[in-house]
């Protein structure tokens, strides 16, 4: 019987008062994909990070191929043969390629003859694998795909024979994603040995051959990949049963809450950031905006809750406040706004929607706190309390403490305090952004309930989110964005995965090639179908 | 041929003016490079003048007062690595602490051992004294234009002078054809990734320190015993901060660089020309207008006419490995 590649024995880790790592036993076979699956938290980073020498284990062995090694920094793991692809690429981005893969490699103290030899072997491995990267291209200007495939070079150039892969498909579109799982394929036939860490449990059924799970730094289970399912390892993850699909109705569209014409805007740097955006928005419907983050979506949430103006571009509004429009030259500002009946949970939870060091009951007020319910002339600390008390019961926010600092509170229970102070207020319109970014699952399951009960009271639900998965569950009607634009809109009940995936990725007015749903790139048959599906 | 005179002694002044430029803003390219921000030219460049003076006066040998210089700029520039690096302190906090110690030792030395009101001792014969290149005088008197070019531009100025150019077209070559040059520049734009390949992020930086500081040395000695002949009290003047301005208009790069300190070094040799001269319609002009002049420079062509500036991206940000 062959060595397994890397076997770990009772490794501990303690930070402080935490025990990252608990016991960990793990064994991966030489030339299989083996994935780690937990909840943020769980020890999955940690773990690796002691396998590539960033951290020290407390106690415990590391064998590799059989070899007991210490491990003691990250030149140790490559000579081991170990490499990392970092969830946080780690690249020189105004680098090239060539020069990126050679850092730390380069062999000769003057660089003349360290580049050839660095272009050749680089090619020969880009070859062998089928990994083609331009050596002389700018990484900072590649596609996040292609830089992926840079780190995954990096490491093969390094010698790796068994390649940790943090969270990559985290910023892939579901095309990359597939083009990187066919490269996993043609690594594990060439005999390299994959790790693959991540949360998502498709991926782990779609790639992997063993995986195993952890839960609050302690492996919970091992698994072959064929005798298991995702519901089960969910289980495993959360600790008791998960319900992975979100139950709903169908979605009954009432009258037009919100309609966004023609909104353009550049930054600060003159970069145009949204492209002539349309669309609109009724009481009682979900509509996701799907695509990969950074286009142009955090702009879009940030315009429509005041948080920025346009340069151009008309909104209009029908809410409790009555009929207003808003255009470039009198837009709002995010106090405004909020007045007008529109809630926002914004993308970034700790920079935009909560202060870190104020305690839960400041920051439940935040935003309302000059509201009468608060106290009259000053705030008067009793009603503030009380009215998180409300929140915190109401959104099950743990622990139920309102003098606690947020800083102290776990990211799911920050995000359901934040869900609750914009929520509750029953706004016409909720904006809501990456609504279980950083989340566990089990939180996860109880924001999309109270999201579909929101939809189901009437109000409009602007979704956002760079997980498809929850934009397919979660919305009634899609609207896909790509470098700005809109570049179409769909039903949720009619679309999939791959037709989203080419629509990320199409530019605007162009229709994809695949997929045979209503898909209409062009904006005036969109407005139409949508006259259909409410009729 | 009283004109080309004018204007050659006036670019012979500039060159001369841009030297200790020069090597301060290579310093702190490398500095910046390795993502240190260094304010602390200023000072590293004050107690290597002093110390140079004092070695050059004290032994006799300018080339010992270049290596005193050198040492204690080096010393200098590793305290204020230690605090940015090893410390993970403000790098600004430090650069200032560096350049008031600089300030307060040079005059409590200066008057502690030689009474003279911060003074030191002037040397005569123990500084760096101008080499006239061969065949200067020949030329200059026979041949039109070249010939005075080569005798007042070109020649006529002390070692540290050609060893300015010499440090830049090494701060060119030692950045972008070595190793080390490559794992410096990629320390400043992206530690994470020079540690991951599992090269030292603090080691680099301090190499790039002790870089810092020798270069910092030259620059201080040029001032007390090439340009000068004695130490003054705050002698260096800005020039640390001019050389930081010259950094940041060169975009972080030599070349850039270069051509911003001797841009300075003529706008500094216009200011001594033009002082008590009357100028059409404005009259006198009083000599901090002319003082000014490089930053104001710096600001406006910055705003608009180069292009941004572009720092390395982890510049001034202590490095902490991620959880």
């Amino acid at each position: 019987m062959t060595a397994p590649a890397i076997e770990l024995k009772a490794i501990n880790k303690r930070f402080g008062p935490v025990w990252a790592n608990r016991d960990i036993d793990l064994k991966v076979m030489p030339g299989t994909v083996h994935g780690i699956v937990g909840e943020n938290g769980a020890g999955k980073s940690t773990l690796m990070s002691i396998l590539y020498g960033f951290y020290t284990a407390d106690t415990g062995e590391i064998l590799v191929n059989g070899q007991n090694l210490d491990i003691r920094n990250s030149q140790q793991a490559i000579q081991a043969g170990i490499g990392m692809v970092h969830q946080h690429f780690m690249l020189v981005e105004p680098f090239t390629v060539l020069e990126n893969v050679m850092l730390g490699m380069e062999g000769q103290a003057v660089l003349a003859n360290a580049r050839g030899k660095a272009r050749k072997a680089l090619q020969d491995i880009a070859s062998r694998y089928g990994l083609e990267v331009d050596p002389d291209a700018i990484v900072g200007e590649l596609p996040v795909g292609l830089q992926q495939r840079v780190e995954i070079l990096k490491a093969l150039y390094r010698g790796a024979k068994i390649l940790i892969l943090d969270e990559p498909t985290s910023v892939l579109t579901p095309q990359e994603t597939g083009q990187l799982f066919e490269i996993l394929e043609s690594l594990r036939s060439q005999g390299v040995t994959v790790l693959l860490i991540t949360h998502k449990l498709k991926e782990i059924m779609a790639i992997t051959n063993h995986v195993s799970i952890m839960r609050a730094g302690t492996m919970v289970a091992h698994r072959e990949t064929a005798h298991t399912s995702p519901e089960e390892l969910a289980e495993l993850m959360v600790g008791r049963k998960v319900l992975l699909r979100v139950d709903k109705q169908p979605a009954q569209p009432g009258e037009q809450r919100m309609e966004i014409k023609n909104l353009d805007y550049s930054d600060d740097r003159g970069v145009r950031r949204l492209k002539d955006i349309n669309f609109n928005l009724r009481s009682g419907e979900i509509l996701g905006v799907a695509g990969v983050s950074g286009n142009g979506q955090s702009e879009l949430l940030k315009m429509l809750s005041g948080a920025l103006a346009p340069n151009q571009g008309v909104m209009v509004l029908d809410t409790r406040a009555g009929h207003s429009e808003l255009s470039a030259g009198s837009w709002r500002d995010a106090a405004e706004i909020r007045d007008l009946g529109i809630a926002h949970v914004p993308e970034n939870r700790l920079r935009q929607a909560l202060v870190k060091a104020f305690s839960a009951a400041e920051n439940a007020i935040l935003g309302y706190h000059d509201k009468p319910e608060y106290g009259e002339t000053f705030l008067e600390p009793e009603k503030v309390v009380n009215a998180t008390e409300v929140m915190m019961e109401a959104y099950d926010v743990r622990p139920r403490l309102p003098g606690l600092k947020t800083a102290n509170f776990s990211g799911g229970n920050q995000q359901k305090l934040v869900l609750a102070r914009e929520m509750l207020k029953e706004p016409d319109i909720l904006l809501i952004g990456q609504p279980t970014r950083g989340v566990d699952i089990g939180a996860i399951e109880f924001i999309h309930r109270n999201m579909i009960a929101a939809r189901d009271k009437g109000a409009a639900v602007l979704l956002v989110s760079v997980e498809l998965d929850e934009i397919l569950s979660l919305s009634d009607r899609i609207i896909v964005m790509n470098d700005g634009a809109i570049t179409g809109e769909v039903m949720a009940s009619e679309t999939n995965e791959a037709e989203l995936g080419l629509l990320m990725t199409s530019t605007a007015g162009e229709v994809p090639t695949a997929g045979n749903g209503p898909t209409g790139g062009a904006k005036a048959p969109q407005s139409e179908q949508q006259e259909e599906a409410v009729a | 041929m009283e004109m080309f005179d004018q204007i050659f002694s006036l670019l012979g002044a500039s060159i001369r003016l841009a030297t200790p430029l020069m090597f301060a803003a290579m310093a702190g390219i490398f500095s910046e490079r390795s993502g240190i921000v260094d304010i602390g030219l200023e000072g590293k460049m004050l107690i290597s003048a002093f110390a140079s003076a004092c070695a050059a006066y004290e032994t006799g040998s300018p080339w010992l007062g270049l290596l005193a210089g050198i040492l204690v700029s080096v010393m200098f520039a590793l305290m204020h690595g230690y605090a940015s690096i090893t410390q993970r302190g403000d790098q600004t906090i430090s650069g200032l602490a560096v350049n008031f110690l600089a300030s307060g030792l040079t005059v409590v030395l200066g008057h502690a051992w030689y009474g003279q009101g911060g003074l030191t001792p002037s040397v005569h014969d123990e500084r760096f004294k101008s080499i006239i290149l061969p065949g200067a005088e020949w030329l200059g008197e026979n041949v039109p234009v070249v010939g005075p070019f080569y005798e007042q531009v070109i020649s006529g100025h002390n070692i540290l002078v050609y060893l300015a150019f010499v440090s830049v077209a090494a701060a060119y070559w030692v950045l972008f054809r070595t190793r080390f040059g490559l794992r410096l520049r990629a320390t400043g734009e992206e530690p994470n990734a020079v540690d991951s390949a599992g090269i030292s992020v603090a080691w680099v930086r301090y190499r790039a320190m002790i870089v810092t500081g020798v270069l910092c040395g030259c620059a201080g000695t040029y001032l007390s015993i090439a340009q000068n002949a004695a130490f003054q009290r705050e002698m260096t003047a800005g020039r640390g901060y001019i050389a930081l301005a010259a950094v940041i208009f060169g975009k972080w790069h030599p070349k850039g660089a270069l051509g911003a300190c001797l841009l300075f070094g003529f706008l500094q040799s216009l200011e001594t020309r033009l002082q008590s001269v009357q100028l059409p319609l404005v009259g006198e002009l009083p000599s901090q207008v002319f003082s000014a002049i490089p930053y104001i420079i710096t600001v406006v062509l910055l705003a608009g006419f180069i292009g941004k500036a572009i720092a390395p991206k982890n510049v001034g940000v202590p490095y902490v490995k991620e959880r």
